[in-house]
């Protein structure tokens, strides 16, 4: 076997791992044939291995051969050559995909390990291994990917898999109006990717990634656009990434993920998902040295954020939402980095910056026990920690900020006000005006309910009876 | 024009119009299903059977062996070519998907015998390209939901004045083209108005009330079988698409877009399931129309590409509502209702339906949204964005609507709610074709491209569309006569549909 065919075997090893655990996931619960927790477990460990394993004989066989960029062509998968429109199935391994794929690896890995105890004889177990495995597939192509378009696609199974974990304890409706608020920033981040990829293809005349960026290894790879171009297709993916990771003005969704059980918060909000974005900026980095425009509203973003997350964190009354703060400071110093042009530190950061919040986010759920230990062993109460603001609470500066931190920037209430209720307002007229019209066309009369006789012969409110028949 | 192997097409439309006199002869409710079940079956086997011997015989058209309309009729009459061969089966399988996810307990109230007279009617305008016999179909097509309501004794008022505008322009306007001939253009006014009554069919914004309406005063079962086909596509496919002149089909693409976004900005503040589902779906189909643009294949490969992706996703999102409302009653979109204990697999199956629909990677709206995209951003890149935020709309209303169903609180009941396994078999076999069409794209991709083709290549030789293709003939070939420059893109267009057949050999080989 040679070289090539060794490469490719582990490479299509790491892809069809994932694909495997979400199809054995998938198959039985559609056949109504529901695996055990046990055997779950177990097809989760040795895929998540598998996959381990050959990333990293991936990465060993190019240490050992000195290759820094390896593609792996699956073909085409869509093909219309008079159209110019191909989706090409083409990943690369390199030196940004990786030690992202490693750390997705490694991090779900240890994720499924714990979460295999932590939600023993829960109901939504199976659930939750299955939005599991969707995430793990949507990470490894998201990082592996060598087209705009395989990248999309993983992006986006990312983003369900992480709505739905948000909502997973979804008999109580708190999880769910918070997964459906994250959803909702999701999509805004979908829409303004997709728009960018085929902006892409229009600027490139495709969607891989090497026609954007030239044949050189990341991260020595020129844009090969105008600098318009490459603002504007940039501004677009800045959008994307912004809605990902949690940027402001989007920062709100991270504190909400935290409704998700525990290891779901770890690996996707404070280690993961949370990191897409700037993995993105990472990926299409090229076009930041194209705009130096671009490049500062990247470090601008990055720095506001990293601000307001250290600002709102400190007002936090609860670890989880204090660590997703926290988070949200790391990605915005992750982000100014990279628009800053220093790639590797940006790189090394997101990986120790993910290893240290998942540990932080798996401890936390002990941490009142961890603490009654400590007080048990000293013998009385521990000292709380006196706050170090400057301001202090008191002055109306520090007043002011208390009030900025304590409602999170108001960000969420801002984007209420300004899109969510006018929205809302606007198409409940256009519905009221609607049904008056049908009702006026009905000769029926406005406002009163409609009529209907088929419950034992008797009028009644259309509304009040059980017109299940109507199903029929 | 070729034959196919066996009179596949008369078979698919006869059928069901037997089936639908055989079980009159019944008066037992459970025999009228089952028979029902078996005439819509078979109607389904040979609408596949009329497809694949199509794909099998490698040509643009075919019509039936032993063509007994063609006998009687001197005109072929039923023809089966790359526009309509998946739509029939497609019809087909929403109808039999209808019927046989009907409840047992339900049967009484659902009128068998009409289901299968529309599936009739529907299988013959799609297996029809005289525009007359097109014309007449579509008119009866709007008879039995029509019937339903009258004997439901709610108000026909709405879906008659919508419906008879419909059918008033349709007539005029074929009248109009008939008698402005078939040589050379035709006016604009006529244009206009058989373009109108296909908008009204489709329900374009703001003459859409009819379909809202619909969904509020009859079955779900009779208003889901009506809309979903989208006939009115089909319409402007045959009827408006070989006559129209770019300006006009930018028109209709425009107030397409339009009614998808609004559409999906409706959905958004609806609080009954059915009104959700009349604007989600139209939002989702007002798309197919959106794709028509300049007439440009790759807007069409899009358009048609979409069809199908909504057709099979939006069919099965309807079910799903259907089933649930068929155990719950009617269900108001204000609370909460979690539904997904008792019916985890409904729950799945809407949510999967619901991602195809907005074209989430991995099933079968995904590619053919990319499609359309591209094809409209080729044309104008507002309608590219506009399409785009309809779709992430559209994805906010499909998992706030999931939310509201089956989650955020326990549902308490002492019956049974979970799915029959009749309901089971409609899910697996929806669930199949969305995955595999989403993950084997290619074949049905490359066979709406060969669709679009041969209706940009109809108009190219209407003269009322110059593509790439013709511009350089006309650039090259100043003195040619139109017949040949014509029978130059036909050979163009033989060449490039070989191509592509070579490519998808190519890449099965490569697979």
């Amino acid at each position: 076997m040679d070289l090539d065919s060794l490469f490719k075997l582990l490479g299509q090893g790491v892809l069809a791992m994932p694909a495997l655990l979400i199809s054995v996931l998938g198959v039985t619960t559609l056949l109504q044939r529901p695996l055990g927790e046990r055997t779950i477990s177990r097809w989760t460990s040795a895929c998540v291995s598998l996959g381990l394993l050959s990333a990293c004989g991936v990465l060993a066989l190019m240490l050992s051969t000195g290759r820094r960029q390896v593609p792996i062509e699956l073909g085409h998968w869509v093909n219309l050559p008079t159209e110019h429109f191909h989706f090409h199935l083409k990943f690369v391994f390199d030196r940004l995909s990786v030690p992202f794929v490693i750390l997705t690896f490694v991090l779900v890995g240890t994720i499924g390990a714990f979460a295999n105890r932590y939600l023993h004889r829960e109901p939504g177990y199976r659930r939750f291994f299955f939005l599991y495995a969707l995430f793990l597939l949507g990470m490894v192509l998201a990082s592996l990917a060598g087209t705009i378009e395989s990248l999309f696609f993983g992006w986006e199974l990312v983003g369900l898999s992480s709505a739905l974990l948000v909502a997973y304890f979804h008999e109580r409706p708190a999880p769910v109006v918070n997964g459906f608020r994250i959803w909702a920033i999701y999509r805004i981040a979908d829409a303004a990717f997709l728009l960018g990829a085929v902006a892409l293809h229009h600027v490139t005349g495709g969607g891989e990634f090497s026609g954007l960026m030239g044949v050189d290894p990341w991260p020595q790879g020129v844009a090969a656009v105008t600098e318009m171009q490459a603002l504007a297709v940039g501004l677009l993916l800045l959008v994307a990434a912004a809605g990902k990771s949690g940027l402001v003005p989007f920062t709100g969704w991270l504190p909400r993920a935290m409704e998700g059980p525990t290891p779901s918060s770890a690996v996707f909000y404070g280690a993961l998902s949370v990191h897409l974005g700037a993995f993105l900026l990472l990926r299409v980095s090229p076009l930041l040295k194209a705009s130096p425009w671009l490049a500062a509203a990247v470090v601008a973003l990055g720095l506001a954020t990293a601000v307001f997350g250290a600002l709102a964190g400190r007002a936090q009354s609860d670890v989880k939402s204090a660590l997703a703060f926290a988070s949200a400071t790391q990605v915005g110093i992750i982000t100014a980095e990279i628009g800053l042009g220093l790639r590797y530190i940006a790189l090394i950061h997101i990986i120790g910056h993910a290893c240290l919040r998942t540990l932080q986010l798996l401890r936390a759920p002990t941490l009142l026990k961890d603490y009654h230990a400590m007080e048990d062993a000293i013998g009385g109460r521990l000292q709380p920690v006196e706050p170090v603001a400057s301001g202090g609470p008191g002055t109306p500066r520090g007043l002011w900020l208390y009030r900025f931190a304590l409602s999170r920037g108001g960000f969420d209430a801002l984007i209420d006000r300004l899109v969510v209720h006018p929205f809302v307002a606007l198409f409940r007229v256009c519905n009221s005006l609607e049904r008056r019209w049908t009702t006026w066309l009905c000769g029926e009369e406005v406002g009163r309910p409609r009529m209907s006789t088929e419950v034992g012969g008797a009028e009644v409110p259309a509304s009040a009876s059980v017109r299940t028949e109507d199903a029929a | 024009m070729r034959e196919l192997h066996l009179p596949w097409l008369e078979l698919a439309v006869v059928i069901p119009f037997l089936g639908s006199l055989w079980v009159r002869l019944f008066r037992n409710p459970d025999l009228v299903r089952r028979n029902a079940l078996l005439a819509s079956g078979l109607a389904l086997l040979c609408a596949i059977g009329a497809w694949r011997d199509f794909v099998l015989l490698h040509t643009f058209e075919a019509h039936d062996h032993w063509d007994v309309l063609e006998f009687l009729t001197d005109a072929d009459l039923l023809v089966i070519d790359e526009l309509s061969a998946p739509l029939i089966p497609l019809g087909a399988l929403v109808y039999f998907l209808t019927m046989l996810s009907t409840l047992r307990t339900k049967v009484k109230r659902f009128s068998f015998a009409r289901a299968l007279v529309a599936e009739s009617l529907l299988l013959a305008t799609f297996a029809c390209r005289q525009p007359w016999a097109i014309c007449v179909l579509m008119t009866l097509k709007t008879l039995p939901p029509y019937l339903e309501l009258r004997q439901r004794r709610e108000s026909t008022r709405v879906y008659r004045v919508h419906m008879a505008l419909f059918i008033g322009l349709l007539l005029a306007g074929q009248a109009f083209v008939a008698w402005e001939g078939s040589a050379g253009q035709h006016s604009t006014a006529t244009v206009l108005i058989l373009a109108s009554a296909m908008l009204i069919r489709s329900g374009v914004a703001p003459l859409h009330c009819w379909m809202t309406d619909l969904f509020e005063r009859a079955s779900f079962g009779t208003a889901l079988m009506f809309v979903t086909p989208m006939v009115g596509a089909y319409g402007a496919m045959r009827l408006v698409l070989p006559i129209a002149p770019d300006w006009v089909l930018q028109m209709i693409s425009v107030a397409s877009i339009f009614t998808a976004l609004y559409a999906a900005c409706m959905a958004l503040v609806q609080t009954e399931v059915r009104r959700f589902f009349a604007y989600i779906f139209l939002s989702h189909s007002s798309l197919v129309l959106a794709g028509l643009e300049s007439a440009t294949s790759s807007g069409l490969t899009g358009a048609l590409c979409v069809w199908l992706s909504v057709g099979l996703a939006m069919g099965g999102f309807g079910l799903t509502l259907r089933a649930i409302e068929s155990r719950t009653g009617p269900l108001s979109l204000r609370e909460f209702h979690g539904l997904y204990e008792h019916t985890p697999m409904l729950a799945v199956f809407f949510l999967l339906t619901g991602l195809a629909a907005i074209g989430f990677p991995g099933t079968i709206g995904f590619v053919a949204l990319e499609i359309l995209v591209e094809g409209a951003v080729d044309v104008t890149s507002l309608a590219g964005v506009a399409i785009v935020v309809a779709t992430a709309l559209n994805g906010l209303a499909v998992l706030w609507a999931y939310f509201r169903i089956f989650t955020g609180t326990r549902h308490q009941t002492s019956v049974d709610l979970s799915i029959r396994p009749a309901e089971r078999f409609a899910v697996l076999v929806l669930t199949l074709l969305i995955l595999g069409g989403g993950l084997l794209p290619q074949p049905g991709v490359a066979s709406r491209h060969h669709a679009a083709m041969h209706l940009v290549s109809s108009r190219t030789q209407s003269g009322l569309h110059v593509d790439e293709v013709g511009s350089d003939h006309e650039a090259e070939t100043d003195d040619d006569s139109p017949s040949e420059v014509n029978s130059d893109n036909d050979r163009d267009l033989q060449t490039q549909s070989d191509r592509d057949d070579a490519t998808d050999n190519q890449s099965t080989d490569t697979d």
